[in-house]
Protein backbone atom coordinates (compact mmCIF):
# COMPACT_ATOMS: atom_id res chain seq x y z
CA UNK A 1 0.00 0.00 0.00
CA UNK A 2 2.78 2.79 0.83
CA UNK A 3 5.17 1.33 -1.86
CA UNK A 4 1.71 2.30 -4.08
CA UNK A 5 1.30 5.62 -2.97
CA UNK A 6 5.11 6.50 -2.91
CA UNK A 7 4.99 5.42 -6.54
CA UNK A 8 2.05 6.99 -7.85
CA UNK A 9 2.82 10.49 -5.94
CA UNK A 10 5.42 11.47 -8.76
CA UNK A 11 4.24 8.64 -11.51
CA UNK A 12 0.77 11.31 -11.41
CA UNK A 13 2.66 14.62 -11.17
CA UNK A 14 4.62 14.02 -13.96
CA UNK A 15 1.83 12.57 -16.12
CA UNK A 16 -0.09 15.77 -15.43
CA UNK A 17 2.70 18.06 -15.83
CA UNK A 18 5.03 16.71 -18.16
CA UNK A 19 2.94 13.84 -20.59
CA UNK A 20 -0.17 15.84 -21.15
CA UNK A 21 0.98 19.50 -21.66
CA UNK A 22 2.78 17.23 -24.60
CA UNK A 23 -0.48 15.69 -25.77
CA UNK A 24 -1.79 19.69 -25.44
CA UNK A 25 0.61 20.71 -27.55
CA UNK A 26 -0.06 18.05 -30.17
CA UNK A 27 -3.42 18.74 -30.36
CA UNK A 28 -3.10 22.79 -30.74
CA UNK A 29 -0.38 21.87 -33.52
CA UNK A 30 -3.45 20.01 -35.50
CA UNK A 31 -6.03 23.16 -34.87
CA UNK A 32 -6.48 26.40 -36.60
CA UNK A 33 -5.28 29.81 -35.61
CA UNK A 34 -7.99 31.96 -33.99
CA UNK A 35 -8.70 35.59 -33.12
CA UNK A 36 -10.32 34.51 -29.83
CA UNK A 37 -9.08 33.98 -26.16
CA UNK A 38 -7.58 31.02 -26.59
CA UNK A 39 -6.24 31.83 -29.95
CA UNK A 40 -6.97 28.49 -31.66
CA UNK A 41 -10.42 26.18 -32.59
CA UNK A 42 -11.43 23.70 -31.87
CA UNK A 43 -11.74 23.00 -28.38
CA UNK A 44 -13.27 20.00 -26.54
CA UNK A 45 -16.94 20.91 -25.44
CA UNK A 46 -17.76 17.93 -22.67
CA UNK A 47 -21.26 19.24 -22.43
CA UNK A 48 -22.03 18.20 -25.89
CA UNK A 49 -21.09 14.33 -25.05
CA UNK A 50 -19.95 12.20 -28.19
CA UNK A 51 -21.22 14.64 -30.80
CA UNK A 52 -19.24 17.05 -29.57
CA UNK A 53 -15.82 15.24 -29.30
CA UNK A 54 -17.04 14.34 -32.94
CA UNK A 55 -17.09 17.65 -34.10
CA UNK A 56 -13.81 18.62 -32.41
CA UNK A 57 -12.17 15.48 -34.27
CA UNK A 58 -13.14 16.81 -37.19
CA UNK A 59 -11.75 20.36 -36.57
CA UNK A 60 -8.41 18.98 -36.35
CA UNK A 61 -5.92 18.65 -39.58
CA UNK A 62 -2.36 18.80 -40.58
CA UNK A 63 -2.73 22.02 -41.92
CA UNK A 64 -0.01 24.20 -40.21
CA UNK A 65 2.64 21.16 -40.52
CA UNK A 66 1.88 21.54 -44.68
CA UNK A 67 1.93 25.68 -43.74
CA UNK A 68 5.43 24.80 -42.20
CA UNK A 69 6.87 23.02 -45.75
CA UNK A 70 5.40 25.67 -47.80
CA UNK A 71 7.29 28.58 -45.74
CA UNK A 72 10.61 28.74 -46.11
CA UNK A 73 11.49 30.38 -42.98
CA UNK A 74 10.74 26.82 -40.97
CA UNK A 75 12.68 24.33 -42.90
CA UNK A 76 15.98 26.57 -43.32
CA UNK A 77 15.40 27.85 -39.35
CA UNK A 78 15.30 23.37 -38.65
CA UNK A 79 18.17 23.04 -40.85
CA UNK A 80 20.19 25.59 -39.85
CA UNK A 81 20.00 25.07 -36.01
CA UNK A 82 20.87 21.30 -37.13
CA UNK A 83 24.16 22.85 -38.36
CA UNK A 84 24.96 25.43 -35.47
CA UNK A 85 24.33 22.52 -32.67
CA UNK A 86 26.52 19.98 -35.15
CA UNK A 87 29.56 22.38 -35.43
CA UNK A 88 29.06 23.99 -31.93
CA UNK A 89 29.00 20.37 -30.20
CA UNK A 90 32.31 19.70 -32.60
CA UNK A 91 33.86 22.45 -31.70
CA UNK A 92 33.08 22.12 -27.78
CA UNK A 93 34.42 18.93 -27.99
CA UNK A 94 37.70 20.68 -29.33
CA UNK A 95 38.02 22.82 -26.46
CA UNK A 96 36.70 20.77 -23.77
CA UNK A 97 38.70 17.06 -23.81
CA UNK A 98 42.64 19.19 -23.62
CA UNK A 99 41.03 20.49 -20.55
CA UNK A 100 39.34 17.17 -19.05
CA UNK A 101 42.62 15.37 -20.34
CA UNK A 102 44.94 18.07 -18.25
CA UNK A 103 42.31 17.60 -14.98
CA UNK A 104 42.48 13.82 -15.10
CA UNK A 105 46.44 14.40 -15.59
CA UNK A 106 46.80 16.28 -12.59
CA UNK A 107 48.46 15.62 -9.19
CA UNK A 108 45.57 14.01 -7.31
CA UNK A 109 45.16 16.37 -4.36
CA UNK A 110 44.35 19.37 -7.30
CA UNK A 111 41.90 17.47 -8.73
CA UNK A 112 38.90 18.11 -6.18
CA UNK A 113 40.14 21.83 -6.92
CA UNK A 114 39.80 21.71 -10.69
CA UNK A 115 36.64 20.17 -10.77
CA UNK A 116 35.38 22.72 -8.15
CA UNK A 117 36.18 25.47 -10.65
CA UNK A 118 34.70 23.46 -13.70
CA UNK A 119 31.45 23.03 -12.00
CA UNK A 120 31.57 26.87 -10.42
CA UNK A 121 30.39 28.65 -13.53
CA UNK A 122 27.58 25.77 -14.22
CA UNK A 123 25.80 27.49 -10.77
CA UNK A 124 25.95 30.72 -11.98
CA UNK A 125 23.22 32.12 -13.79
CA UNK A 126 23.43 30.97 -17.62
CA UNK A 127 22.03 34.82 -18.56
CA UNK A 128 24.83 36.47 -16.90
CA UNK A 129 27.39 34.24 -18.90
CA UNK A 130 26.01 34.85 -22.33
CA UNK A 131 25.80 38.40 -21.05
CA UNK A 132 29.68 38.82 -20.00
CA UNK A 133 30.57 38.26 -23.64
CA UNK A 134 28.07 41.16 -25.01
CA UNK A 135 30.71 43.34 -23.65
CA UNK A 136 33.59 41.65 -24.98
CA UNK A 137 32.26 41.23 -28.64
CA UNK A 138 30.57 44.19 -29.21
CA UNK A 139 32.15 46.56 -32.12
CA UNK A 140 33.31 49.17 -29.27
CA UNK A 141 33.86 45.96 -26.79
CA UNK A 142 37.14 45.23 -24.85
CA UNK A 143 37.69 42.47 -27.18
CA UNK A 144 38.39 45.29 -30.26
CA UNK A 145 39.60 47.40 -27.90
CA UNK A 146 42.38 45.40 -27.00
CA UNK A 147 42.91 44.69 -30.78
CA UNK A 148 42.91 47.85 -31.93
CA UNK A 149 45.39 49.01 -29.02
CA UNK A 150 47.87 45.95 -29.80
CA UNK A 151 47.83 47.24 -33.32
CA UNK A 152 46.80 43.60 -34.72
CA UNK A 153 43.81 45.45 -36.58
CA UNK A 154 43.26 48.52 -38.00
CA UNK A 155 39.24 48.01 -38.08
CA UNK A 156 37.00 47.03 -35.53
CA UNK A 157 36.20 43.39 -35.81
CA UNK A 158 32.13 42.71 -36.16
CA UNK A 159 31.37 39.59 -34.38
CA UNK A 160 28.80 40.63 -32.37
CA UNK A 161 25.64 39.57 -34.03
CA UNK A 162 27.18 37.20 -36.21
CA UNK A 163 26.95 33.22 -35.86
CA UNK A 164 30.49 33.27 -34.91
CA UNK A 165 29.09 35.47 -31.69
CA UNK A 166 26.73 32.25 -31.34
CA UNK A 167 29.04 29.73 -31.60
CA UNK A 168 31.92 31.28 -28.77
CA UNK A 169 28.84 31.75 -26.45
CA UNK A 170 27.72 28.08 -27.02
CA UNK A 171 30.95 27.03 -26.46
CA UNK A 172 31.42 28.88 -23.35
CA UNK A 173 28.22 28.05 -21.94
CA UNK A 174 28.33 24.84 -22.77
CA UNK A 175 31.72 23.82 -21.81
CA UNK A 176 31.21 22.31 -18.38
CA UNK A 177 28.25 19.48 -19.61
CA UNK A 178 31.24 18.46 -21.83
CA UNK A 179 34.18 18.57 -19.59
CA UNK A 180 32.61 16.46 -16.95
CA UNK A 181 31.33 13.55 -18.40
CA UNK A 182 34.96 13.19 -20.02
CA UNK A 183 36.89 13.60 -17.35
CA UNK A 184 34.98 10.85 -14.98
CA UNK A 185 35.74 8.77 -18.09
CA UNK A 186 39.50 9.58 -18.08
CA UNK A 187 39.52 9.73 -14.24
CA UNK A 188 38.46 5.82 -14.62
CA UNK A 189 41.14 5.55 -16.87
CA UNK A 190 43.69 2.36 -16.01
CA UNK A 191 47.24 4.14 -16.38
CA UNK A 192 48.95 0.41 -16.22
CA UNK A 193 47.22 0.47 -20.02
CA UNK A 194 48.91 3.14 -21.48
CA UNK A 195 52.26 2.15 -20.14
CA UNK A 196 51.48 -1.90 -22.19
CA UNK A 197 50.16 -0.03 -25.21
CA UNK A 198 54.29 1.44 -24.97
CA UNK A 199 56.03 -1.20 -24.31
CA UNK A 200 54.54 -3.03 -27.24
CA UNK A 201 55.99 -0.67 -29.27
CA UNK A 202 52.86 2.09 -29.67
CA UNK A 203 54.09 5.86 -29.72
CA UNK A 204 52.81 7.77 -27.46
CA UNK A 205 50.53 9.46 -29.93
CA UNK A 206 49.11 5.75 -31.44
CA UNK A 207 48.70 4.78 -27.93
CA UNK A 208 46.00 8.22 -27.07
CA UNK A 209 44.33 7.60 -30.13
CA UNK A 210 44.30 3.68 -29.73
CA UNK A 211 43.64 3.50 -26.20
CA UNK A 212 42.69 6.74 -24.63
CA UNK A 213 40.44 8.13 -27.02
CA UNK A 214 38.20 4.57 -27.52
CA UNK A 215 38.59 4.61 -23.23
CA UNK A 216 36.59 7.36 -22.99
CA UNK A 217 34.09 7.14 -25.52
CA UNK A 218 31.24 7.16 -23.46
CA UNK A 219 32.09 10.26 -21.57
CA UNK A 220 32.37 11.98 -25.10
CA UNK A 221 29.30 10.26 -26.36
CA UNK A 222 27.23 11.37 -22.84
CA UNK A 223 29.13 14.93 -23.62
CA UNK A 224 27.85 15.54 -26.99
CA UNK A 225 24.54 14.61 -26.79
CA UNK A 226 24.37 16.84 -23.15
CA UNK A 227 25.30 19.73 -25.56
CA UNK A 228 24.06 19.17 -29.24
CA UNK A 229 20.00 18.32 -27.52
CA UNK A 230 19.68 21.47 -25.37
CA UNK A 231 21.97 23.69 -28.06
CA UNK A 232 18.88 22.63 -30.68
CA UNK A 233 16.39 24.33 -29.03
CA UNK A 234 18.66 27.37 -27.78
CA UNK A 235 16.64 30.46 -27.85
CA UNK A 236 19.38 33.19 -25.26
CA UNK A 237 21.75 32.59 -27.08
CA UNK A 238 20.97 33.45 -30.39
CA UNK A 239 18.42 36.27 -29.44
CA UNK A 240 21.42 37.95 -27.34
CA UNK A 241 24.56 37.19 -29.84
CA UNK A 242 23.36 36.56 -32.82
CA UNK A 243 22.40 38.77 -35.63
CA UNK A 244 19.22 38.52 -38.07
CA UNK A 245 20.69 36.10 -39.90
CA UNK A 246 21.22 34.24 -37.13
CA UNK A 247 18.50 31.73 -37.75
CA UNK A 248 17.43 29.27 -34.80
CA UNK A 249 14.00 26.87 -34.28
CA UNK A 250 13.89 27.72 -30.62
CA UNK A 251 14.24 31.33 -31.58
CA UNK A 252 11.41 31.50 -34.09
CA UNK A 253 8.80 29.32 -32.16
CA UNK A 254 9.73 32.14 -29.26
CA UNK A 255 8.30 34.66 -31.84
CA UNK A 256 6.08 32.55 -33.19
CA UNK A 257 4.72 32.58 -30.27
CA UNK A 258 4.61 35.49 -28.29
CA UNK A 259 4.92 38.46 -30.64
CA UNK A 260 3.05 36.82 -34.26
CA UNK A 261 0.40 35.02 -30.59
CA UNK A 262 -0.07 32.02 -33.32
CA UNK A 263 -0.06 28.86 -31.34
CA UNK A 264 -1.32 26.52 -33.27
CA UNK A 265 1.81 27.09 -35.84
CA UNK A 266 4.22 27.93 -32.97
CA UNK A 267 3.33 23.81 -30.97
CA UNK A 268 3.49 22.35 -34.60
CA UNK A 269 7.27 23.69 -34.51
CA UNK A 270 7.64 22.43 -31.45
CA UNK A 271 6.05 18.91 -32.10
CA UNK A 272 8.65 18.71 -35.24
CA UNK A 273 11.81 19.68 -32.93
CA UNK A 274 10.92 17.00 -30.44
CA UNK A 275 10.52 14.49 -33.36
CA UNK A 276 14.11 15.29 -34.58
CA UNK A 277 15.31 15.13 -30.98
CA UNK A 278 13.63 12.06 -29.89
CA UNK A 279 16.10 9.94 -31.64
CA UNK A 280 19.22 11.60 -29.72
CA UNK A 281 17.63 11.25 -26.96
CA UNK A 282 16.67 8.01 -27.05
CA UNK A 283 20.64 7.30 -27.59
CA UNK A 284 21.48 9.38 -25.09
CA UNK A 285 19.37 7.37 -22.62
CA UNK A 286 20.75 4.18 -23.83
CA UNK A 287 24.32 5.50 -23.73
CA UNK A 288 22.95 6.90 -20.18
CA UNK A 289 22.21 3.15 -18.79
CA UNK A 290 25.36 1.34 -20.83
CA UNK A 291 26.87 3.79 -18.13
CA UNK A 292 25.26 2.65 -15.34
CA UNK A 293 25.36 -0.93 -16.01
CA UNK A 294 29.35 -0.92 -16.65
CA UNK A 295 29.16 1.01 -13.24
CA UNK A 296 27.02 -1.08 -11.29
CA UNK B 1 54.10 12.44 -7.29
CA UNK B 2 54.00 13.11 -11.09
CA UNK B 3 54.43 16.71 -12.49
CA UNK B 4 51.84 18.08 -15.18
CA UNK B 5 53.10 18.51 -18.45
CA UNK B 6 53.85 21.00 -20.57
CA UNK B 7 51.27 20.83 -22.92
CA UNK B 8 48.51 19.69 -20.06
CA UNK B 9 49.28 22.89 -17.66
CA UNK B 10 48.96 25.17 -20.61
CA UNK B 11 45.51 23.46 -22.08
CA UNK B 12 44.52 23.73 -18.12
CA UNK B 13 45.56 27.59 -17.88
CA UNK B 14 44.06 27.98 -21.34
CA UNK B 15 40.81 26.33 -20.41
CA UNK B 16 40.23 27.91 -17.21
CA UNK B 17 41.31 31.50 -18.33
CA UNK B 18 38.58 31.10 -21.16
CA UNK B 19 36.03 29.98 -18.66
CA UNK B 20 36.61 32.89 -16.12
CA UNK B 21 38.15 35.94 -18.16
CA UNK B 22 34.55 36.69 -19.39
CA UNK B 23 32.94 36.89 -15.61
CA UNK B 24 36.44 38.95 -14.02
CA UNK B 25 36.20 41.43 -16.94
CA UNK B 26 32.01 41.57 -15.97
CA UNK B 27 33.02 42.27 -12.14
CA UNK B 28 35.28 44.80 -12.67
CA UNK B 29 33.57 46.68 -14.61
CA UNK B 30 30.55 47.04 -12.82
CA UNK B 31 32.65 49.56 -10.54
CA UNK B 32 32.96 51.41 -13.25
CA UNK B 33 31.84 54.89 -12.88
CA UNK B 34 30.92 55.91 -16.74
CA UNK B 35 27.26 54.95 -18.04
CA UNK B 36 29.46 53.51 -20.97
CA UNK B 37 30.03 50.10 -20.03
CA UNK B 38 32.95 49.35 -22.12
CA UNK B 39 35.13 52.62 -21.22
CA UNK B 40 36.99 52.98 -18.03
CA UNK B 41 36.31 56.33 -16.42
CA UNK B 42 37.00 55.57 -12.64
CA UNK B 43 36.18 53.71 -9.43
CA UNK B 44 32.75 54.07 -8.56
CA UNK B 45 29.92 51.85 -6.24
CA UNK B 46 27.16 53.72 -7.37
CA UNK B 47 25.88 51.30 -9.54
CA UNK B 48 25.14 48.92 -6.36
CA UNK B 49 23.41 52.08 -4.77
CA UNK B 50 21.05 52.44 -8.19
CA UNK B 51 20.64 48.92 -7.79
CA UNK B 52 19.25 48.98 -4.27
CA UNK B 53 16.61 51.41 -5.06
CA UNK B 54 15.36 49.91 -7.65
CA UNK B 55 12.12 48.58 -6.90
CA UNK B 56 10.82 46.74 -9.63
CA UNK B 57 14.59 44.62 -9.25
CA UNK B 58 14.05 44.25 -5.17
CA UNK B 59 10.24 43.06 -6.28
CA UNK B 60 11.43 40.73 -8.31
CA UNK B 61 14.16 39.47 -6.64
CA UNK B 62 11.73 38.53 -4.07
CA UNK B 63 9.79 36.60 -6.30
CA UNK B 64 12.64 34.46 -7.44
CA UNK B 65 13.78 33.66 -4.22
CA UNK B 66 10.07 32.46 -3.12
CA UNK B 67 9.58 30.95 -6.08
CA UNK B 68 13.15 28.98 -6.09
CA UNK B 69 12.36 27.91 -2.64
CA UNK B 70 9.28 26.55 -2.56
CA UNK B 71 9.64 24.65 -5.77
CA UNK B 72 13.06 23.38 -4.71
CA UNK B 73 11.84 21.53 -1.95
CA UNK B 74 8.74 20.22 -3.72
CA UNK B 75 11.00 18.61 -6.46
CA UNK B 76 13.22 17.25 -3.37
CA UNK B 77 10.93 15.38 -2.02
CA UNK B 78 9.40 14.19 -5.14
CA UNK B 79 12.78 13.71 -7.26
CA UNK B 80 13.56 11.70 -3.81
CA UNK B 81 10.57 9.53 -3.88
CA UNK B 82 10.94 8.69 -7.35
CA UNK B 83 14.46 7.94 -7.53
CA UNK B 84 13.61 5.34 -4.43
CA UNK B 85 10.85 3.81 -6.62
CA UNK B 86 13.57 3.60 -9.84
CA UNK B 87 16.25 1.96 -7.79
CA UNK B 88 14.51 0.13 -5.10
CA UNK B 89 10.61 -0.43 -6.71
CA UNK B 90 11.23 -3.48 -8.62
CA UNK B 91 9.06 -3.91 -11.62
CA UNK B 92 5.81 -2.51 -11.82
CA UNK B 93 3.60 -1.52 -14.64
CA UNK B 94 4.99 1.77 -16.78
CA UNK B 95 8.46 1.41 -15.23
CA UNK B 96 9.46 2.39 -18.88
CA UNK B 97 7.07 5.16 -19.05
CA UNK B 98 8.22 6.45 -15.59
CA UNK B 99 11.89 6.42 -15.85
CA UNK B 100 11.54 7.77 -19.61
CA UNK B 101 9.29 10.96 -17.81
CA UNK B 102 12.14 11.27 -14.95
CA UNK B 103 14.96 11.65 -17.68
CA UNK B 104 13.48 13.32 -20.33
CA UNK B 105 13.26 16.54 -18.92
CA UNK B 106 16.67 16.85 -18.07
CA UNK B 107 17.75 17.48 -22.20
CA UNK B 108 14.16 18.79 -23.12
CA UNK B 109 14.56 22.07 -24.81
CA UNK B 110 13.37 24.46 -22.21
CA UNK B 111 11.37 26.49 -25.16
CA UNK B 112 9.14 22.99 -25.44
CA UNK B 113 9.02 22.52 -21.92
CA UNK B 114 7.97 26.23 -21.23
CA UNK B 115 5.15 26.22 -24.64
CA UNK B 116 3.35 22.98 -23.36
CA UNK B 117 3.01 23.61 -19.50
CA UNK B 118 1.73 27.21 -20.99
CA UNK B 119 -1.28 25.72 -22.78
CA UNK B 120 -1.60 23.00 -20.01
CA UNK B 121 -2.46 25.94 -17.72
CA UNK B 122 -4.41 27.98 -19.98
CA UNK B 123 -6.49 24.82 -20.94
CA UNK B 124 -7.29 24.30 -17.24
CA UNK B 125 -7.46 27.41 -16.78
CA UNK B 126 -5.27 28.32 -14.48
CA UNK B 127 -4.19 31.90 -13.62
CA UNK B 128 -0.46 32.63 -14.24
CA UNK B 129 1.44 33.67 -11.38
CA UNK B 130 3.88 32.76 -9.06
CA UNK B 131 1.70 29.20 -8.31
CA UNK B 132 2.34 28.32 -11.65
CA UNK B 133 5.76 29.46 -11.94
CA UNK B 134 6.61 26.75 -9.08
CA UNK B 135 4.62 24.06 -10.54
CA UNK B 136 6.75 24.45 -13.76
CA UNK B 137 10.21 24.51 -12.25
CA UNK B 138 9.09 21.73 -9.64
CA UNK B 139 8.34 19.22 -12.97
CA UNK B 140 11.72 20.23 -14.13
CA UNK B 141 14.22 20.35 -11.62
CA UNK B 142 12.68 17.19 -9.69
CA UNK B 143 14.56 15.19 -12.70
CA UNK B 144 17.50 16.57 -11.43
CA UNK B 145 17.23 15.73 -8.01
CA UNK B 146 15.71 12.13 -9.51
CA UNK B 147 18.95 11.48 -11.39
CA UNK B 148 21.40 13.26 -7.91
CA UNK B 149 19.42 10.70 -5.32
CA UNK B 150 19.45 7.97 -7.33
CA UNK B 151 23.16 7.38 -8.44
CA UNK B 152 23.56 7.63 -4.80
CA UNK B 153 20.93 4.93 -3.78
CA UNK B 154 22.80 2.69 -6.47
CA UNK B 155 26.07 2.90 -4.64
CA UNK B 156 24.97 2.06 -0.98
CA UNK B 157 24.19 -1.40 0.47
CA UNK B 158 20.70 -2.97 0.46
CA UNK B 159 21.50 -5.06 3.14
CA UNK B 160 21.20 -2.26 5.86
CA UNK B 161 17.99 -1.14 5.50
CA UNK B 162 16.66 -5.22 5.11
CA UNK B 163 18.69 -5.23 8.65
CA UNK B 164 16.68 -2.07 10.44
CA UNK B 165 13.47 -4.16 8.56
CA UNK B 166 14.76 -7.29 10.44
CA UNK B 167 14.46 -5.61 13.60
CA UNK B 168 11.28 -4.52 13.71
CA UNK B 169 11.25 -0.95 11.93
CA UNK B 170 8.22 -0.13 9.46
CA UNK B 171 9.38 0.93 6.25
CA UNK B 172 8.96 4.15 6.81
CA UNK B 173 11.05 4.39 9.93
CA UNK B 174 13.83 2.30 8.41
CA UNK B 175 13.93 4.77 5.19
CA UNK B 176 14.00 7.50 8.26
CA UNK B 177 17.02 6.05 10.37
CA UNK B 178 18.68 4.32 7.70
CA UNK B 179 18.40 5.62 4.30
CA UNK B 180 17.21 8.93 5.03
CA UNK B 181 20.72 9.77 6.59
CA UNK B 182 22.96 8.02 4.06
CA UNK B 183 21.43 9.72 1.20
CA UNK B 184 21.17 13.04 2.59
CA UNK B 185 24.41 14.41 1.15
CA UNK B 186 22.49 13.95 -2.55
CA UNK B 187 19.34 15.13 -1.02
CA UNK B 188 21.17 18.11 0.14
CA UNK B 189 22.88 18.59 -3.51
CA UNK B 190 19.82 17.77 -5.21
CA UNK B 191 17.79 20.89 -3.46
CA UNK B 192 21.04 23.28 -4.38
CA UNK B 193 20.87 21.78 -7.88
CA UNK B 194 16.86 22.27 -7.90
CA UNK B 195 17.32 25.37 -6.48
CA UNK B 196 19.58 26.79 -8.62
CA UNK B 197 17.98 25.78 -12.02
CA UNK B 198 14.87 27.53 -10.58
CA UNK B 199 16.76 30.89 -9.76
CA UNK B 200 18.12 30.94 -13.20
CA UNK B 201 15.37 29.83 -15.21
CA UNK B 202 14.31 32.81 -18.04
CA UNK B 203 12.86 30.27 -20.72
CA UNK B 204 10.40 28.37 -19.13
CA UNK B 205 9.58 31.35 -16.33
CA UNK B 206 9.02 33.52 -19.29
CA UNK B 207 6.14 31.03 -20.57
CA UNK B 208 4.50 30.50 -17.16
CA UNK B 209 4.83 33.97 -15.76
CA UNK B 210 2.16 36.20 -15.50
CA UNK B 211 1.62 40.30 -15.19
CA UNK B 212 0.96 39.84 -11.53
CA UNK B 213 4.82 37.62 -11.06
CA UNK B 214 8.16 38.62 -12.72
CA UNK B 215 11.00 37.16 -11.85
CA UNK B 216 14.98 38.12 -11.72
CA UNK B 217 15.98 36.51 -15.02
CA UNK B 218 12.76 37.77 -17.04
CA UNK B 219 13.26 41.38 -15.66
CA UNK B 220 17.65 40.85 -16.77
CA UNK B 221 16.94 39.64 -19.61
CA UNK B 222 14.40 42.47 -20.74
CA UNK B 223 17.37 45.11 -19.79
CA UNK B 224 19.62 43.26 -21.47
CA UNK B 225 18.06 42.73 -24.73
CA UNK B 226 18.70 46.46 -25.45
CA UNK B 227 22.58 46.04 -24.92
CA UNK B 228 24.91 46.35 -21.71
CA UNK B 229 24.31 47.82 -18.69
CA UNK B 230 26.36 48.96 -15.54
CA UNK B 231 23.56 48.39 -13.22
CA UNK B 232 22.86 44.68 -14.93
CA UNK B 233 26.77 44.67 -14.33
CA UNK B 234 26.38 45.05 -10.92
CA UNK B 235 23.35 42.90 -10.06
CA UNK B 236 25.78 40.31 -11.88
CA UNK B 237 28.57 40.75 -9.61
CA UNK B 238 26.34 40.18 -6.67
CA UNK B 239 24.56 37.21 -7.98
CA UNK B 240 28.55 35.84 -8.71
CA UNK B 241 30.03 36.58 -5.51
CA UNK B 242 26.50 35.09 -3.77
CA UNK B 243 27.36 31.76 -5.79
CA UNK B 244 30.96 31.65 -5.15
CA UNK B 245 30.99 31.95 -1.20
CA UNK B 246 27.78 28.91 -1.38
CA UNK B 247 29.68 26.79 -3.63
CA UNK B 248 32.85 27.29 -1.82
CA UNK B 249 31.28 26.87 1.81
CA UNK B 250 29.40 23.53 0.68
CA UNK B 251 32.17 22.25 -0.86
CA UNK B 252 34.40 23.03 2.57
CA UNK B 253 31.41 22.02 4.28
CA UNK B 254 31.46 18.12 2.63
CA UNK B 255 34.54 18.04 2.87
CA UNK B 256 34.88 17.94 6.80
CA UNK B 257 31.72 15.66 6.93
CA UNK B 258 34.21 13.20 4.57
CA UNK B 259 37.27 13.44 7.20
CA UNK B 260 35.48 13.11 10.40
CA UNK B 261 33.33 10.12 8.43
CA UNK B 262 36.67 8.37 7.65
CA UNK B 263 38.30 9.48 11.58
CA UNK B 264 35.35 7.75 12.71
CA UNK B 265 36.12 4.96 10.47
CA UNK B 266 39.26 4.56 11.45
CA UNK B 267 38.59 5.01 15.16
CA UNK B 268 36.07 2.08 15.10
CA UNK B 269 38.67 0.01 13.18
CA UNK B 270 41.24 0.15 16.03
CA UNK B 271 38.96 -0.53 18.60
Amino acid sequence: MRRLTLILIPYFWLLALFLVPFAIVFKISLSDVELAIPPYTPTLDLSEGWAGFKSFLAGLDFENFTFLTTDDLYWKSYLSSLRIAIISTVLTLFVAYPIAYGMAKAPKHWQPTLLMLVILPFWTSFLIRVYSWMGILSTEGYLNQLLLGLGVISEPLAIMNTNTAVYIGIVYTYLPFMILPIYSALERLDESLLEAAEDLGCSRISAFWLVTIPLSKTGIIAGCFLVFIPVMGEFVIPSLLGGSQTLMIGKVLFEEFFSNRDWPVASAVAVILLLILIVPIILFQRNEQKQREADG
Amino acid sequence: MKRLSWFNATSLTLGFAFLYLPMVILVIYSFNESKLVTVWAGFSTKWYGELFRNDAFLEAAWVTLRVAVISSTIATVLGTMAAYVLVRGGRFAGRTLFSGMIYAPLVMPEVITGLSLLLLFIGIGLDRGVLTIVLAHTTFSMAFVAVVVSSRLVTFDKSLEEAALDLGCSPFSAFRLVTLPIIAPAVISGWLLAFTLSLDDLVIASFTAGPSATTLPIKIWSSIRLGVSPEINALSTILIALVTIGVITASLASKRALMRQQAEEMAAERT
